[in-house]
């Protein structure tokens, strides 16, 4: 188990760090599946297939099939490669990348002091998860729930078809 | 059956959060940007599941469970977005793209 988190989550982090600095957005979008299939490998490790069968349908199905229809229609080609080439200047993602990095180093060295205890393993499935969403989090699967609709409304809005008098 | 300390799980969300902010803060790229987004919520939604699976508890999935439904919400919402100001503008810079009018 041990192996297998650990190289699991070595490759979350590498495919994660070529999503952020890619200039291909289809090989960006296709190491952010690489990513979350790790992540979802490690829910699994963590005793959550629940989660990690969401992350896998949901996550690097749903969601990224969205993105990858939408860059289908932005038609994106080589000159597209090459104006991200310009536009990733080491004078732009330096100062982002350093105050990451330096928030990243504290956040480590908290985590480092340990104490935390340990992720056994046990398995807490989809019944449980049931059992606590519709009883205790009741409300909030119903704000989920208008969260959703007001994200289908907003993008039916925005989707349509403009008329000219619309403008 | 050997066991993983809980901060080495918050450890890998940790990176993964930073990675995304980094990728948030430093692409001018509007997809980029969407994708980076998509990695922050991931790297929450991790940090939720492994602070519940400490316990033994589904509390954590819970939330994961909500976080997936905002990142989906956002991203539906966001791609809608992007390819009507894509249409009208003719760009993915973000520097343009920031004036929303005119």
């Amino acid at each position: 188990m041990t192996v297998v988190f650990y190289s699991t989550a070595v490759i979350a982090i590498l495919a994660t760090l070529l999503v952020v600095t890619g200039r291909h957005a289809v090989h960006a979008l296709l190491y952010l599946v690489v990513s979350l299939f790790a992540v979802a490998v490690l829910f699994y490790l963590m005793g959550a297939p629940f989660a990690a069968a969401l992350e896998i349908i949901i996550y690097a199905g749903a969601i990224m099939v969205l993105f990858v229809f939408v860059i289908m229609m932005l038609n994106l080609g080589r000159a597209d490669m090459e104006q991200e080439e310009r536009w990733l200047a080491p004078t732009t993602w330096l100062g982002p990348a350093v105050l990451s990095a330096v928030l990243l180093g504290q956040w480590l060295w908290v985590l480092r002091q340990g104490g935390g205890g340990d992720i056994t393993g046990e398995i807490v499935g989809a019944r449980e998860l049931g059992i606590a969403l519709f009883s205790q989090y009741l409300l909030a699967v119903e704000m989920a729930g208008l969260l959703l609709l007001a994200a289908l409304v907003g993008a039916f809005h925005l989707g349509r078809k403009r008329r000219e008098d619309d403008e | 059956m050997t066991t993983i300390p809980l901060e080495h799980a918050l450890m890998l969300a940790a990176i993964l959060f930073a990675l995304g902010v980094a990728g948030v803060l430093m692409r001018r790229n509007i997809v980029f940007v969407l994708m980076s987004l998509e990695i922050v919520l991931n790297a929450t939604g991790l940090a939720f599941v492994a602070a519940g699976m400490r316990w033994g508890e589904p509390d954590g999935q819970v939330m994961f469970v909500f976080v997936l439904t905002l990142a989906a919400a956002e991203v539906t919402v966001a791609l809608a977005l992007m390819l009507q100001a894509v249409k009208h503008y003719g760009t993915l810079d973000l520097d343009i793209l920031r004036r929303m009018r005119n």
